[in-house]
């Protein structure tokens, strides 16, 4: 198989860029604003009331049972049936949005659940309010206990927002599958896309693993 | 020839691993019905000595000779065949956590003796009779005590009808009150002529049972003899005064 | 009151709309489930093989199998889809869309679930090998009596994690043109133009499959379990 040079300099990879653009603008907000999201459902399930607990539980039980495909083509296509309208980019980022945070609370409700009771009473016992008991005890000891799961959620984030194309957002999918349907070179093009997406997950997991290292606690274990 | 015949020789065994030398020059030899004690410090290769031994470890130098035929420790058949002959008792136990106490003693006899279900297990309920655990042949590994934890390991190497038995400080795991039994099926062992190396810290038992003494230290052995002479009150040695110590606790 | 009676109507048309495409909807999840328990045998075969090569292997051989789970965890399953077609029209190969859609989801779950053998083998109790060879065990018997029996064991939880992860991504499938749940959902929907109601439909299907089949693996956990038994990932001596 001859390398064609002008193919990937002059229509595959200025393609893959621009969509490169759009993946990022996908995944940076729905991670971060995910993530937020989580952390707040995490919490009201593990210490809300009776009702929130189990409207919370739902929530998550059936975006976490539905496969994400779905959601976005239920939040482009239905949705305007009830009158809300989504732009691809917007549908995209709202299902990323919804799904990330019903997946991050779970972590960070196993994280808390896993503190043990022992710390808290050690701690009331120092004469530490409740918030100061969150705030020095819990969150430290959580976090790290979350760490390695919402990292790999969100290395699961930059993956599945390749979905995006499913609703006509133009990003890395989306270019790709342009170009490869237009020269019908698939194999040449899916090999490149994947190698962003791989050059992207590799990053994610440095970046991690570096963060993991550096709040790593002696015999403290994650899990 | 009337003396007895030697059935393992180990000749002076070694191992170095990476910069730090673990083993050197350890060597000893066993007669039919002996009992040889390994004692001396914890990180004096005890432990090491008898995993090198069974070949469990491979030692760097050295050869062993077990009645009368070199082992040559690159043909994994051979060592497979050695290795039902000398059977090994450890102090974690080991049991297979997936399989109950029978089916822990009955296991190699069907993969390695290639004996048939039915067989195997009956001869698994003789060893298990013979340790006492009739009452326990269906219980998993967490479900048994220590003691008896360790006796379905005894059981299960006995199985194996072992020439000798190695044992790595066979009740240091166990709590106070359970050392006893597993001690009961050591002396009755000895007591039908089973030829034995055990490493331990058991020092009344050491007096009382073994055929001689081999102190240990930093991976050399440095005394060895019988108990009478080196724990004699007229000599001063180095197996004495470690003996000593741990009278003292 | 006229209102009510347009909504009404426009209700009952829905659900006339729903109970008409069901069957057919229903009728894909034999694809589905036929591409979700293909593509786990495939993972389980060769994710074995994996864990055992990248755990007792030769340097060399782990080595391969760290760099097949690095590529195969960094591409995302549609990119793979994809590939996997470009690679099957480039070979010459039939073009049959479940076929690829089983093989490539197989294939991608062969490196998680490696990863989970891996894990489980690691977490067995110290010296089970080391035991197995002082009773004169060859490596393989030990691997094979020993070994694997308590690593599958342990695998049960990860392996019904993967379970729903598969059925999961297999709704992405109906890109190469295969007949799932989804593929039909969409074809449905765009027929009748009653989107919302089908795609909540199909949203309840898989929900649906998901909940038996994790019921019915966690009933696989209960049978398979041994008092007491569970991994200590302590000490790892192998």
């Amino acid at each position: 198989m001859d390398i064609d040079v002008a193919f990937f300099q002059n229509d595959l990879l200025p393609a893959l860029n621009r969509g490169l653009w759009v993946s990022l603008a996908l995944i940076i907000p729905a991670s971060t604003i995910g993530f937020v999201c989580g952390i707040i459902l995490g919490c009201a399930r593990t210490f809300g009331s009776r009702f929130v607990k189990k409207l919370g539980d739902a929530f998550t039980a059936l975006v976490r049972g539905v496969p994400l495909a779905i959601q976005l083509l239920f939040i482009y296509y239905a949705l305007p049936k009830l009158g809300i309208y989504f732009e691809p980019y917007g549908a995209a980022l709202t299902a990323f949005i919804i799904c990330t945070s019903a997946y991050q609370s779970e972590y960070v409700r196993g994280a808390l659940l896993s503190i043990r009771r022992g710390q808290i009473l050690a701690a009331k016992a120092l004469g530490f309010t409740p918030m100061k008991t969150i705030l020095f005890i819990i969150i430290p000891q959580a976090a790290r206990r979350a760490l390695p799961g919402c990292g790999n959620e969100i290395i699961y984030l930059i993956k599945y927002s390749s979905l995006a194309y499913l609703v006509t957002c133009m990003e890395l999918m989306g270019e790709g599958k342009v170009v490869a349907s237009d020269t019908f070179r698939f194999m040449e093009v899916f090999l490149v896309v994947g190698l962003y997406y791989l050059a992207m997950v590799t990053l994610a997991t440095l970046l991690l693993n570096a963060i993991e290292r550096k709040s790593h606690i002696p015999g403290f274990r994650a899990r | 020839m009337t003396a007895k015949q030697p059935v393992l020789e180990v000749h002076n065994i070694g191992l170095t691993v990476g910069s730090k030398t673990i083993l050197e020059d350890c060597s000893l030899t066993l007669c039919p019905g002996e009992l040889k004690v390994l004692i001396g410090p914890s990180g004096a290769g005890k432990s090491t000595f008898l995993q090198c031994i069974n070949f469990l470890q491979m030692p760097d130098t050295g050869h062993i000779i077990l009645e009368g035929k070199t082992i040559d420790q690159k043909n994994k058949a051979a060592l497979c065949t050695y290795r039902t002959k000398v059977g090994m008792i450890f102090q974690d136990f080991k049991l297979f956590d997936h399989l109950n106490a029978l089916d822990n003693v009955a296991i190699a006899l069907r993969k390695v003796r290639g004996m048939t279900k039915n067989a195997a297990k009956e001869r698994a309920l003789q060893e298990l009779a013979r340790v006492n655990l009739s009452e326990q042949t269906t219980l998993y590994p967490a479900q048994l005590s220590g003691g008896q934890k360790q006796r379905v390991a005894f059981a299960r190497a006995l199985a194996m009808d072992p020439i000798i038995l190695l044992l790595d400080e066979p009740t240091s795991a166990l709590d106070p009150e359970l050392v006893g039994e597993v001690l009961t099926v050591i002396r009755d062992l000895a007591s039908h002529g089973m030829t034995m190396i055990m490493a331990t810290h058991q020092m009344d038992f050491i007096r009382s049972i073994s055929t001689e003494i081999i102190f240990m230290e930093k991976g050399r052995i440095v005394e060895q003899g019988a108990p009478e002479s080196l724990l004699n009150d007229a000599v001063q040695s180095r197996t004495k005064q470690f003996y000593q110590s741990l009278s003292s606790l | 009151m006229e209102t009510f009676t347009s909504l009404f109507a426009g209700a009952l048309k829905t659900m006339h709309v729903v109970l008409d495409a069901l069957p057919s909807i229903v009728s894909g999840s034999v694809v589905t489930l036929g591409i979700v328990f293909g593509a786990l045998t495939i993972g389980l075969v060769i994710g074995l093989f994996f864990a055992l090569l990248h755990v007792y292997g030769a340097p060399w051989q782990r080595l391969l199998v760290s760099l097949y789970v690095w590529f195969f965890r960094g591409f995302p399953i549609l990119v793979l889809l994809f590939l996997g077609y470009g690679c099957f029209a480039a070979m010459g190969l039939p073009m049959h869309p479940f076929l690829i859609a089983t093989i490539v989801l197989g294939l991608t779950s062969c490196a998680y679930q490696s990863q989970i053998f891996r894990g489980a083998i690691l977490s067995l109790r110290g010296g089970q090998m080391q035991a197995a060879r002082a009773l004169g065990m060859r490596d393989s018997q030990a691997i094979f009596s020993i070994i694997i029996p308590q690593a599958l064991r342990l695998s049960i939880p990860g392996w019904t994690n993967e379970y729903s992860i598969l059925l999961k991504d297999s709704a992405i499938c109906f890109v190469l043109g295969t007949q799932d749940i989804m593929a039909k959902t969409a074809f449905a929907a765009a027929r009748t133009h009653e989107h919302l109601a089908l795609y909540a439909a199909a949203g309840v299907l898989y929900f649906f499959l998901t909940l038996v089949i994790v019921k019915l693996l966690n009933r696989v956990e209960q049978a398979f379990h041994i008092p007491g038994y569970t991994s200590s990932s302590g000490e790892q001596n192998l």
